[in-house]
């Protein structure tokens, strides 16, 4: 069967042709065999010493993270540097900062999948991943910044003893639906991805503990085409439901400010230009944790290849682009809109007294991945790890922009106050990175960071007609 | 021919293993134009275009999903109308609740409607297919253990009322099969 591989060999076309046809998937033709093998072996082998030194790091920060809980919760929202006029601070800005970082993952695997951009499958675990624990640490300041916590079932519609029912016309309360819905699909979408390869896990280990666990939570998954088009149907589905339910959460959060009567929020650029900053510092956060997981385990290189690599770039590129032009876009509205406070509240932004926030978040996320329109760029990982920073940091100053700087200067100019961060907002915030940190690492260790069988169904011997004469 | 299982069980089918997605389709289609019903193929991944060498038709998942989604239109039309309008009307800055402020409740009505429909894929699929369970007779073959790496199989299964121990041995023998099993129930 030598001479009938369905596989293009590229070096026998024409130059033209050359550059135009697509480089594999997977690199090294590696087999299904090896695929199973190595992406299970990095959760069947002995724990890594790095490991348990990062976790030496992200554990510690964790629990200072729920240290400061505690103390805000059994002390007050007082601890936190909110005060009047700026009554959402780091709360909210890190509460958007995290979710937003979360889309990158469902836009990988979803909206991708619809438009069947295939590269993604070596991509979209780790992704997902990253989605959920993102949004579990933006979970925390909703729910912490009511005050009260134990006064937050006020906001599930149930019937109560005092008879009140919430404002469902409120984009608060929007937003407790919109994030509760997208964390709970989240959730369904990556547990069935999985379903699969923890059948592969249950095949293949050996120790009977391991083998109970992944046994049920593969749920008896047999590989059956019978099950598989089942499967496959509620995968699209999902997809399908996530695509517009990714792009409506960061729509709704952007609500909150959108719909309010505030300079400098009540503008109708929000969502969209939420939307693209969130996919913006997600994917920044994906190539974050993706390229150094890739210079832990080499082999990774074969599926986490310098194409990936290079399409996220290019990914990051636009959307930063989106983003710069919606900046440019505020400030020609605020200065063609007339409206005196509009432009005072955009003055203020890049002049105030935080102005300097204002420039951060310029240099960053305009500026830096501009870089990315040179492959040079693209392709040599040390520069894309330098360059993704800048998103990482640009985009959590964007948020605090729009949030505190501006509350700083209410209608009332004798209540104009800075905001100064407490000692318990930064604690709580760093601490939030070990919270995501502890989990992503607890995840690379215990559950395949690859999705197994996508990989495998891109293989070219994965098509049914592998070999066959046209 | 290997025998898995208990041997004074009942057999539950004849199994076959084979070395690709390729030789796995064309054995399949084989399978459907010999009059099988109960059958199955299994695979370390879905094979692009298997139902139709199955001869099976679209799964219907996706009406089950459309019901889900309802119940979740319908659930957030109620529990936002019936408080705000009967139980509890709550007039914030003045705002009326009549049929000019319904897109204020846009937002709920659509994500509880991606909510139960995202339900209804999952568990419709897990019902669908028969899972979650414990065991299942395949599993007493140890070769079956590489379904999830990268071998493929197909199973004849005893309900057929084609099935016959030696001819649909020799049938599957004929397809291409290597390492055939007789599989026992538990």
């Amino acid at each position: 069967m030598a001479d009938s591989t369905a596989t293009i060999d590229t070096a026998k076309l024409p130059d033209k042709e050359q550059t135009l046809a697509r480089p594999p998937l997977v690199l090294n033709e590696r087999t299904m065999g090896w695929i199973s093998s190595y992406i299970s072996s990095i959760v069947e082998a002995k724990t890594p010493t790095w490991w348990y030194v990062a976790m030496g790091f992200t554990v510690p920060l964790m629990l200072m993270c729920f240290l400061m809980l505690a103390y805000l919760i059994s002390t007050g929202v007082g601890v936190w540097g909110n005060n009047h006029p700026v009554g959402w601070a780091w709360d909210i800005t890190n509460f958007v900062f995290w979710i937003g970082i979360g889309h990158a993952g469902t836009l990988i695997s979803a909206i991708l999948f619809l438009t069947r951009q295939k590269w993604r499958t070596s991509i979209n675990r780790a992704a997902e991943a990253m989605t959920l624990f993102a949004v579990v640490c933006a979970g925390i300041y909703p729910a912490l910044h009511v005050g009260r916590v134990w006064m937050v079932w006020f906001l599930a519609p149930v019937p109560n003893s005092n008879a009140i029912w919430p404002n469902f016309r409120s984009p608060l309360l929007w937003d407790v639906f919109a994030v509760s819905t997208y964390f709970t699909v989240s959730v369904l979408f990556w547990y069935t991805g999985l379903i699969p390869d923890l059948a592969t896990l249950r095949d293949r280990c050996t120790s009977k503990i391991k083998k109970f666990f992944y046994g049920v939570f593969a749920l008896g998954w047999r590989g059956g085409n019978r099950q598989w088009r089942h499967y496959e149907m509620a995968y699209l589905l999902l997809a399908g439901l996530s695509t517009p339910l990714v792009l409506s959460v960061h729509s709704v959060v952007s609500f909150d400010f959108a719909t309010s009567v505030v300079p400098g929020w009540h503008t109708t650029i929000f969502p969209p230009y939420f939307v693209a900053g969130a996919i913006f510092g997600g994917f920044a956060m994906v190539l974050t944790l993706m390229i150094p997981a890739a210079s832990i385990w080499p082999s990774l290189k074969d599926l986490i290849t310098p194409s990936h690599v290079d399409k996220m770039c290019k990914i990051i590129l636009l959307t930063g682009s989106i983003v710069g032009y919606a900046y440019l876009m505020e400030l020609f509205i605020a200065w063609y809109g007339g409206n005196p406070y509009e432009q005072a509240a955009f003055w203020n932004r890049a002049f105030g007294p935080s102005g300097w926030n204002y420039w951060v978040m310029m240099t960053c996320n305009v500026v830096a991945p501009q870089f990315f329109w040179f492959k040079w760029c693209r392709h040599n990982w040390w520069v894309v790890w330098i360059l993704v920073q800048f998103p990482n940091v640009g985009m959590w100053f964007e948020r605090f922009v729009i949030i505190a700087t501006t509350l700083e200067r209410d209608f009332l100019p004798s209540a104009w106050q800075q905001f100064h961060p407490s000692i318990v907002d930064i604690l709580t915030f760093i601490g939030t990175f070990g919270l995501f940190m502890t989990l992503f690492l607890l995840f690379i260790r215990f559950l395949p960071m690859i999705c197994m069988f996508e990989v495998k169904a891109v293989l070219p011997e994965a098509d049914p007609h592998y070999g066959e004469k046209h | 021919m290997e025998i898995a299982g208990d041997n004074k069980s009942a057999v539950y089918a004849v199994a076959a293993e084979f070395d690709s997605a390729r030789d796995l389709y064309q054995a399949a289609e084989k399978v459907r134009d010999a009059g099988f019903k109960r059958w199955d193929v299994y695979s370390p991944f879905p094979i692009h275009g298997m139902d139709d060498a199955m001869g099976m038709k679209r799964s219907f998942l996706g009406r089950l999903v459309f019901l889900g989604g309802l119940t979740g239109f319908i659930t957030a039309v109620s529990l936002q109308f019936i408080p705000s309008s009967i139980l509890y009307p709550l007039v914030v800055a003045g705002k009326p609740i009549d049929i000019m402020t319904v897109p204020a409740f846009f937002p709920i009505m659509f994500e509880l409607t991606i909510l139960l429909s995202a339900f209804t894929a999952v568990f419709g699929m897990l019902i669908l297919n028969g899972l979650p369970r414990w065991n299942h007779p395949l599993f007493n073959w140890g070769r079956f253990k590489k379904v999830t790496e990268d071998k493929f199989y197909v199973a004849i299964e005893s309900r057929d009322p084609q099935f016959s121990e030696r001819a649909t041995r020799e049938f599957l023998e004929t397809l291409g099969g290597k390492n055939l099993a007789l599989i026992h129930e538990d």
